[in-house]
């Protein structure tokens, strides 16, 4: 990128010699919006009125023909003044980086507080008012713009592109909630991220969603983080961001198309909880990921599972999982078997995708300008007249005056470029489904009801089902007085619960 | 029941050990991009004026309702005319300096005499809409001083600027936050 300097006027002396000024025209001055202004202040210049003519013809016609260019020439040198004093064109400056400071040790404060509620005070309400606090603060103060899950794509694009790199408040904002995850769970998604607050909010009446759906759905954000990985690296575009749904509510303005998109999204949010956040946020992806390793996790009782049944329904974003009922040897067998074939489809998976990946290179290229630019230049004629991004776009490239073979030859690069970030991306597809398989026909022996990583926000809705956590909060004085006999799973054997799996 | 220890022992080794792989990595992709030379300032966005074709989508693509581009003069470029295409609509034959007809359709530009017998214009930022027509005008037979800008005491700094996306130039570009207009020259750049 040029960059130019931020004076100019510095540097530019009017030039010496007659001053072309006042264009001659027959009409009287009949008072502008000009202070005093009185028509002895303009002079009239008929031999000049040729001139005029002379010039103003071929520029209009030049104006009507397609390829005005309006970065223009210097046709009337500027005067040079003996008393009047040139402003200086106003340069506001942009907000102070003091904000991103501040931002940074907001998110650090929030994540450090949401981990505290969760884990330790495992205070539903807390959660809530820090979640409200997040929504005011980072989405309706400052405009949502401050965000890991638009981070994803500087970091790729930085790491991608030896042109680029980012300043330290975006890499803190990328990496610090991962951090947490690793430890504590999605302490972010919990209470600091206002896309989920917004979400966490409307989600009044929470159904159920079939499991298929729920396991089906959730490759969505996995794919999603490969495709804005994959336009962030080529310097193509940040879809993420510009498919934000809830950055122009926070904005209070922004197009017409994303706010109803957005709205879609809360409504359907009132009955399937967290839509963004389950099916599209590829942030909350890693995070969940991440958050399988947490060694303090959220848990749902307090000390352990008395596998009473009663949260059993309780998540809205169904990450309760059941402790796995035992299998029959037979059943066992065939698990094992499945299990083995699922893991051999993996790398059939991962070449199918880059197959497809790689067919579909030109399709996923069309976001690219360079790409559009060279179509629309090949087929001149063809361009539909209703088109005007492709009529402005080769106004724009026939202003440059640069040949068309410069245009065709950097489209043809980013074509190869595409064709291989396509192949990674059909192949990282495949990965993700391959593994989702995988996935679903391994099973973790457990002997409690517990959130799964990969899905629990840690909002804390689960905690107040459980009786034990009832007990520690001196609602009730034992837990029998909630749990009938008989409740608990029956297919375990009477054992004194285990607590090695705290 | 020790069978089981173990088993969960050995879990919990595997998990500690990825938590430590998965710590240095991100450690170290942070680290890669903290040492990673180059510019590190915040960067903005901003209209490269000898791109920008004034296509008039600035106006109406911003996310913001009024929106954050705005057009400047530059004074060391402008020419100073009483007959300002860009403050005047350039035809010909409507060519007078009637109040009435103005081009910018807010009113916009204030039109302000100094010495004689040149003529001063400023843009009022509250009045401009940022639709271009003046920037075509001056450029059609000015000195193509008019230009448009973001002006970033308005504009956001979307992470991906709408009119960015919708700009058929190219001309939005990000600036280093240090530098964050593109002003015009007098002589211009090569
Ligand atoms: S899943 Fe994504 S959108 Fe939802 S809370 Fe987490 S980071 Fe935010
Ligand atoms: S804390 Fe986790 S498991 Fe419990 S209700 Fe919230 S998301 Fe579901
Ligand atoms: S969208 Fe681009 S070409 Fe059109 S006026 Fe704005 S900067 Fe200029
Ligand atoms: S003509 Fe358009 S761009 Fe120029 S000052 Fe008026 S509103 Fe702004
Ligand atoms: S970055 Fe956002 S606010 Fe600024 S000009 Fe672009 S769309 Fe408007």
């Amino acid at each position: 990128m040029q960059l130019l300097d931020s004076q100019p006027w510095s540097r530019c002396r009017p030039t010496e010699g007659e001053s072309l000024r006042a264009l001659p025209s027959g009409a009287a001055e009949r008072g502008g919006r000009e202070a005093g202004g009185d028509a002895s202040r303009f002079r009239i210049q008929r031999p000049r009125a040729s001139l005029w003519a002379v010039v103003i013809i071929p520029a209009l016609a030049a104006l009507l023909l397609p390829g005005g260019s309006v970065s223009g020439e210097e046709r009337f040198p500027p005067p040079d003044f003996t008393y009047h004093k040139m402003p200086e064109t106003p340069a506001p400056a942009p907000d102070s980086p003091l904000w991103d400071l501040i931002d940074t040790a907001a998110l650090f404060a929030a994540l450090m507080v949401a981990t505290y509620l969760a884990l330790s005070r495992r205070s539903r309400n807390g959660l809530l008012i820090l979640a409200g606090l997040s929504l005011l603060w980072f989405g309706f103060q400052r405009e949502g713009c401050v965000c890991p899950i638009g981070a994803i794509q500087d970091v790729a694009e930085a790491a991608c592109n030896v042109h680029r790199a980012v300043p330290i408040t975006v890499i803190l904002f990328f990496t610090a909630p991962i951090i947490f995850a690793l430890f504590f769970g999605r302490a972010f998604c919990a209470a600091v991220c206002p896309l989920g607050a917004i979400q966490e909010l409307m989600a009044i009446r929470p159904q159920h969603i079939p499991l298929w759906l729920e396991h089906a759905l959730g490759i969505l954000p996995w794919v999603y983080l490969g495709l804005a990985v994959l336009y962030a690296a080529t310097g193509t575009a940040y879809v993420i961001c510009e498919y934000d749904p809830f950055v122009a509510f926070f904005r209070r303005s922004g197009a017409t198309s994303m706010l109803i998109f957005g709205a879609c999204l809360l409504v359907i949010g009132i009955f399937i909880g967290r839509p963004y956040c389950r099916f599209l946020c590829p942030y909350g992806a890693i995070l969940g990921l991440v958050s399988k390793l947490a060694r303090w996790h959220v848990r749902i009782p307090p000390t352990h599972c008395i596998r009473c049944r009663l949260c059993e329904d309780a998540c809205p974003y169904g990450a309760i999982v059941a402790p796995p009922a035992p299998l029959s040897p037979g059943e066992r067998r065939k698990a094992r078997r499945r299990l083995v074939l699922f893991l051999a489809a993996v790398p059939v998976w991962i070449v199918v995708g880059a197959i497809v990946g790689r067919m579909g290179h030109a399709t996923l290229a069309r976001m690219d300008y360079q790409v559009r630019l060279a179509g629309w230049i090949a087929n001149e004629r063809e361009i539909d007249p209703n088109n005007k991004y492709a009529l402005d776009a080769v106004r724009a490239f026939e202003n440059t005056g640069e040949s068309a073979q410069k245009v065709f030859a950097a489209a043809a690069q980013r074509l190869d470029t595409f064709r291989f970030g396509s192949t990674l991306l059909g192949a990282w597809i495949g990965l993700v489904i391959g593994l989702k398989l995988v996935q679903l026909c391994t099973r973790t022996p457990r002997d409690d009801y517990h959130p799964d990583p990969r899905r629990c926000v840690a909002c804390g809705r689960c905690f107040w089902y459980c009786p034990e956590e009832r007990v520690r909060r001196g609602w009730i004085t034992s837990v029998e007085s909630v749990m009938p006999q008989g409740t608990a799973v029956a297919w375990t054997t009477p054992q004194t619960p285990s607590s090695k799996t705290a | 029941m020790a069978n089981s220890d173990t088993h969960v022992s050995r879990r919990d080794v595997l998990r500690d050990g990825l938590q430590m792989a998965a710590l240095l990595g991100v450690g170290g992709l942070g680290g890669y991009l903290l040492g990673k030379q180059g510019r590190r300032d915040l960067l903005l966005w901003q209209i490269d004026p000898y791109k920008c074709i004034a296509c008039g989508n600035c106006a109406t693509h911003c996310v913001l309702q009024d929106s954050a581009v705005k057009c400047v003069n530059s004074f060391p470029m402008c020419g100073y005319c009483d007959l300002c295409t860009g403050y005047f609509p350039p035809e010909p034959a409507a060519l007078n300096t009637a109040a009435e007809n103005q081009l910018c359709p807010t009113g916009a530009i204030v039109r302000r005499a100094v010495e004689e017998p040149y003529y001063e214009y400023t843009i009022d930022e509250d009045l401009c809409i940022a639709c271009g027509k003046c920037v075509v005008g001056c450029a059609a037979f000015g000195n193509a001083s008019l230009y448009l800008q973001v002006r970033h005491d308005r504009c956001l700094n979307c992470h991906e600027c709408s009119i960015a996306v919708a700009c058929p130039s190219q001309a939005f570009v990000r600036v280093p936050a240090s530098q964050p207009y593109l002003f015009k020259h007098r002589i211009r750049p090569a």
